[in-house]
């Protein structure tokens, strides 16, 4: 093996191999598992480091013509730095968030064998092994959403995140089908796009579904609400630099797929412009700040899809990193508000930054960033976004304007709330979710203020030379967006922060719209009555068919066997014993019969022998 | 040395079934895992000896019965071999699982070795009759297993529906058996001159009335929809070591018998037929998931996945006869894949099964709705439950993926529609699998009330574990490094994909 393949296979092994020992390590491994975690996040960090200088390549056999191929190019390098450090920062996070009397080695081993899956998929370079980090990742955030799974809703609230996700994931099962049956039996990802028709359009299908269901795209969005049951630090790896952001990452990685295609472009465009905007107002419903944020990460996640449909492979890799910065940050203050008062209620939530002043702060900074204010990370990503599209369809960009004007009403509105003078009555809105510990440690605290450099620094996206390297390293075009453009959304931007700061937010808005964007519009009701609840009846119709009539008609079979059985025995039988006895009475006769020549009389018999030699002569006579 | 591993489980039930009266029951269980663990060496040694190469390999070829054409003819390809290291593992899985049975031990370590030697049988035979002899004893052996170590009188019913249905599919069989030999010149049984002869080659109709016969034997072995209604009954009555056999090694049988004798002797009826088979196997794929998800019986859930998992293998042998639209590398997948899960089906299915006996030994209950909670009493089990349920809804990382992937990548082609349906079963799957986790295994301690619940729920003991953690490690280093396995494999499904290629 070169030195590049064991680079590429240690990467993805160390966070794989570690996190499985952690997972099974039972309660020997407890004691250990955050700081070994840790300990292994930081080297995967180092190693990701080296891989994105390094850039190397490597394969193995695994199937019939078809290899595990994995390499570390410029996107894969942006998004193994972005994977590998918010999960160092969200692990700090957590060794101070889960109790040491919980399954650590079980929660641990989890979230970095979630993070191990989110690295196969984004350094492989077929489809197989793509689909093994995508899949693999499914399955870890049941766990992880059901870690606490002595409240059965937490479970269940895991298995909807992963039926939901694993329905979309058929498309690439479906895709990996069209590959082979098109010619394309490698199964490399740069092989996909030059499939002969049909197959071109049953692989572009798959695959846009996969990523839509993945990245909580409309219609799917509603698992995300959903996996907000999980704990903290899971909502803030899942919402940040995976899972969601695996489903954008297969759209930016696959999109020469989305042009060949013809219509996958405007397709993928469409839908994340569409979830911007109402997935945008849904977040502006909120009375949960995780619901808010998890609502404002597919609206926001919307943005990179919006720009893998309009050619900005550039632009949304610069909002995958901007907001996986942003997000986990602000997941992670939630969590720190959660932990230390037990609540994650914006009403109970109120003054929340002014009692803890440095997450306080480091929130603040998360939100303006993710409101799009200049000149932080999402102002410059997204307004790369923006260019691509108004350079696509002014439509798209209009709608897309209209998502980033909403992303700044939830922001601030969140902003404003936990400014807000603490109330007298604050303590009765505490403790409703947990019992809170009413502290902040510096575990909880550190990995806030470096994600906030995050969220902040990224800014230099909108400098040319950044933005440029960008371009350059994911072989994508800079997206230069026209200065008037950069000049308006701005403006509305700013306006509309305006505006929202002097809202009232205690206000309730109109129902019913509200309780529809309260609801998420209703959409897992939805699912499970277009989906769901056919299928359920389906089953049980087919278990009664299965039961009453297939098996019926295999016993009827062999009941029907034992009836003919029972007619032979009494008709059958009965007959042959007549035979047997007319034979015997036919015997008997005949004995009587033969009885009678045998009179005693020797010239009779004499007589009888000579009738009979006559007739032995007749019978050879006539033989002959 | 293949005769060695086929008997020595029989010869060693001979000697156990003579000694003198006196021995304790422990000793015929001990000496039953003995035996399994001497035979999982010859396997092992077996697995080493083999080139994947060459074709046939440890052949044993003796006249039989010559009149009629019947040699004893054994040898393993890379078909069998990898079911016969399965079949081994999940009999050494299950003597150590049964060490504490205490219901007449002797009659049952007799009964479970005869139906090793059965089995081993099964996948060696190269001749049609010592294959149809092996196939015809695996289905007494498993009656009497379930009609006497079952779960009462409902399990004599249920043993009794098994024997017959089977036997059946048995007679069947073995009319297409004579067939393939009347036809063959000269008449002859042998498996290996019948491919090369190819006797039915251009008879289309006495061609299809053999594979009829074959496909209904070996389809309801197997068993395929809509010859399947003896498979929940008897696995649901069967004892857990039982379930575990029926499951992971009989049905293997059917769908072996597709591989190694309906494909290859009939080429040219199986590519007439393949969309046949095709719609089959999706139809038994979603048809068995979904008549699962309204189970409320753990282990008749499991039952009915097993319907859904062969349907896979039917789907992707099916595909293999399917030229128009595909090509070499799309069958080879189709079929390496169908292979690849009947040995991942075998050591997934036989752990849940095991699971499912360790439910029963606790509660005397397999209802799903009267279990609540198990997780924090056993918190073992529950992660050995969840782990399995998993690997058996194909997550990557353990063998059904690696199995799954190949037979849909490889089948889309030959049949985008019903590919589709099958595919959008493993969604079904997991929804019931994990409903099903989350019923049982989540939420507050809740048992059912049965006169053997005894009010707790002790977690997995050592020898549980030691039975049941094996097969999912096996599992999952089929899915992590899947080129041990498919070495063996792909060799001998490129083999026989040419051969129906025709």
């Amino acid at each position: 093996m070169t030195g590049d393949g064991a680079l590429l296979w240690g990467l993805l092994a160390l966070p794989v191999v570690s996190g499985a020992a952690l997972a099974v390590g039972g309660r020997r491994a407890a004691r250990m598992a955050a700081p070994l975690s840790v300990t292994a996040a930081a080297g995967t960090l180092a190693l990701g480091a080296i891989a994105a200088a390094l850039r190397p390549v490597t394969s193995a056999a695994l199937f019939a013509g078809v290899r595990a191929g994995f390499a570390v190019d410029g996107l894969s390098a942006v998004l193994v730095l972005t994977v590998t450090a918010v999960t160092v920062a969200v692990l700090v996070f957590a060794a101070g968030d889960i109790e040491p009397a919980e399954s650590r080695g079980r929660f641990f081993g989890l979230m970095l064998l979630f993070a191990g899956a989110m690295l196969v998929t984004v350094t492989a370079t077929t489809l197989p092994v793509l689909l093994v980090g995508f899949e693999a990742m499914g399955a870890a955030s049941w766990a992880l959403i059901g870690f606490w799974w002595g409240e059965r809703r937490r479970v269940e609230a895991g298995t909807t995140a992963f039926v939901t996700t694993r329905a979309a994931d058929l498309g690439l099962y479906l895709a990996a089908g069209a590959a082979v049956a098109g010619g394309a039996g490698s199964l490399r990802l740069d092989t996909l796009a030059h499939l002969p028709a049909p197959w071109l359009g049953v692989a572009t299908a798959g695959v846009v579904v996969a990523a839509f269901g993945k990245s909580a795209q409309l219609p799917f969005s509603f698992w995300l609400s959903r996996a907000m049951e999980g704990p903290s630090p899971v909502s803030a790896l899942l919402h940040s630099a995976t899972m969601v952001a695996a489903g954008a990452y297969l759209l930016l990685r696959l999109h020469p797929l989305l042009v060949a295609s013809g219509w996958g472009e405007p397709v993928v465009a469409w839908t994340g412009a569409a979830t911007a905007v109402v997935l945008g107002l849904v977040a502006v419903a909120q009375r949960d700040l995780k619901q808010l944020l998890a609502a404002s990460t597919c609206a926001q996640v919307g943005f990179m899809v919006l720009a893998a449909g309009t050619g900005g492979v550039a632009a949304g890799t610069e909002q995958l990193v901007a907001h996986a910065a942003t997000k986990s940050l602000l997941f992670l203050a939630a969590g720190a508000w959660l932990a230390a008062l037990g609540t994650k209620q914006l009403g109970a939530l109120a003054g929340a930054a002014r009692r803890y002043r440095l997450v306080g702060l480091a929130f603040t900074a998360g939100a303006l960033a993710l409101a799009g204010l200049p000149p932080l990370s999402l102002w410059a990503s997204k307004d790369a976004v923006l260019a691509g599209a108004f350079a696509r369809d002014p439509a798209l960009y209009g709608v897309g304007l209209a998502g980033a004007v909403i992303s700044v009403i939830y922001s601030i509105r969140a902003i404003r709330i936990v400014w807000l003078p603490v109330p007298d009555d604050a303590e009765a809105g505490y403790d409703t979710e947990r019992r809170g510990t009413r502290r902040a440690g510096w575990l909880l605290v550190a990995p806030l203020l470096v994600l906030g450099v995050g969220a902040i620094g990224f800014g230099v996206f909108a400098l040319h030379p950044v933005s440029a390297a960008v371009a350059d390293m994911v072989a994508g075009a800079e997206a230069a967006s026209p200065s008037w453009a950069i000049g308006l959304s701005t403006g509305l931007t700013l306006v509309a922060a305006a505006a929202a700061w002097r809202w009232d937010v205690t206000a309730r808005l109109p129902t019913p719209a509200a309780g529809a964007l309260l609801g998420w519009l209703g959409l897992q009701a939805a699912a499970g009555n277009v989906v769901g609840r056919p299928v359920l009846r389906l089953a049980a119709a087919l278990a009664d068919f299965d039961d009453a009539i297939l098996d019926r008609a295999v016993r009827a079979v062999g009941a029907g066997a034992l009836g003919l059985a029972r007619l032979a025995a009494r008709v059958g039988e009965v007959g042959v014993d007549d035979v047997v006895g007319a034979v015997a009475a036919g015997a008997k006769q005949l004995g009587v019969v033969a009885r009678r020549p045998q009179t005693g009389l020797v010239h009779q018999y004499y007589a009888q022998a000579a009738i009979a030699v006559a007739a032995l002569v007749a019978l050879i006579v006539v033989v002959r | 040395m293949l005769s060695l591993i086929t008997f020595f489980p029989a010869v060693a039930a001979i000697i156990l079934a003579v000694v003198p009266k006196g021995r304790p029951g422990r000793f015929f269980l001990r000496a039953w895992v003995a035996v399994a663990a001497i035979e999982m060496a010859l396997v092992v040694a077996l697995w080493v000896a083999y080139d994947p190469r060459a074709g046939y390999q440890l052949t044993e070829s003796l006249p039989w019965i010559p009149s009629a054409g019947v040699g004893y003819h054994v040898g393993v390809d890379g078909i069998s071999l990898p079911l016969l290291a399965m079949t081994a593992a999940l009999f050494l899985a299950c003597a150590v699982y049964s060490l504490r049975e205490t219901r007449r031990p002797r009659a049952y370590v007799c009964l479970f070795l005869g139906l090793q030697t059965v089995c081993t049988g099964v996948f060696v035979a190269l001749d049609l009759i010592v294959f149809f002899v092996f196939f015809d004893l695996s289905i007494v052996a498993m009656y009497f297993l379930i009609a006497g170590w079952g779960h009462g009188e409902a399990a004599k019913d249920a043993a009794l529906k098994f024997f017959l249905y089977t036997f059946v599919g048995s007679v069947v069989l073995l009319l297409g058996f004579i067939g393939l030999f009347l036809a063959s010149s000269p008449h002859t049984f042998d498996i290996v001159a019948l491919t090369k002869a190819d006797p039915l080659a251009g008879r289309g109709l006495y061609a299809g009335v053999v594979l009829l016969a074959l496909g209904i034997g070996f389809a309801i072995k197997t068993p395929t929809v809509p010859f399947h209604t003896w498979l929940p009954p008897a696995h649901t009555e069967a004892p857990a070591a039982g379930s575990a056999i029926l499951a992971g090694v009989l049905l293997k049988l059917g769908t072996y018998g597709f591989v190694r004798i309906a494909m290859p002797l009939l080429p040219g009826a199986w590519r007439r037929f393949a969309l046949v088979f095709i719609i089959l196997g999706a139809l038994s794929a979603v048809y068995g998931a979904l008549v699962a998800l309204a189970q409320r019986d753990f282990k008749r859930m499991i039952a009915y996945t097993s319907v859904n998992h062969m349907g896979f293998v039917v789907l992707g042998i099916g595909a293999a006869g399917v030229l128009a639209g595909t090509d070499a590398q799309a069958r080879t997948l189709a079929v390496t894949g169908a292979v690849t899960q009947m040995v991942s089906h075998g050591l997934i299915t036989g752990a849940l099964f095991l699971l499912s006996g360790v439910l029963w030994d606790r509660t005397g209950s397999y209802d799903i709705e009267a279990h609540s909670g198990l997780a924090g009493p056993a918190p073992a089990f529950a992660g050995l439950t969840a782990v399995a349920a998993f690997a058996s809804i194909g997550i990557p990382g353990f063998s059904g993926f690696v199995a799954e992937f190949q037979i849909f990548a490889g089948s889309l082609g030959s049949q985008v529609a019903a590919t589709a349906v099958a595919v959008s079963s493993i969604v079904i799957t997991a929804a019931l699998f994990l409903r099903a986790l989350q019923r049982m295994l989540a939420g507050p301690l809740r048992l059912p009330k049965t006169p053997s619940g005894v009010g707790r729920f002790a977690d997995l003991t050592p020898r549980e574990a030691a039975a049941v953690v094996p097969l999912l490690v096996a599992s999952a280093a089929i899915g992590v490094a899947p080129r041990w396995l498919l070495d063996v494999i792909e060799p001998a499904a490129r083999n026989l994909v040419h051969l129906v290629g025709g």
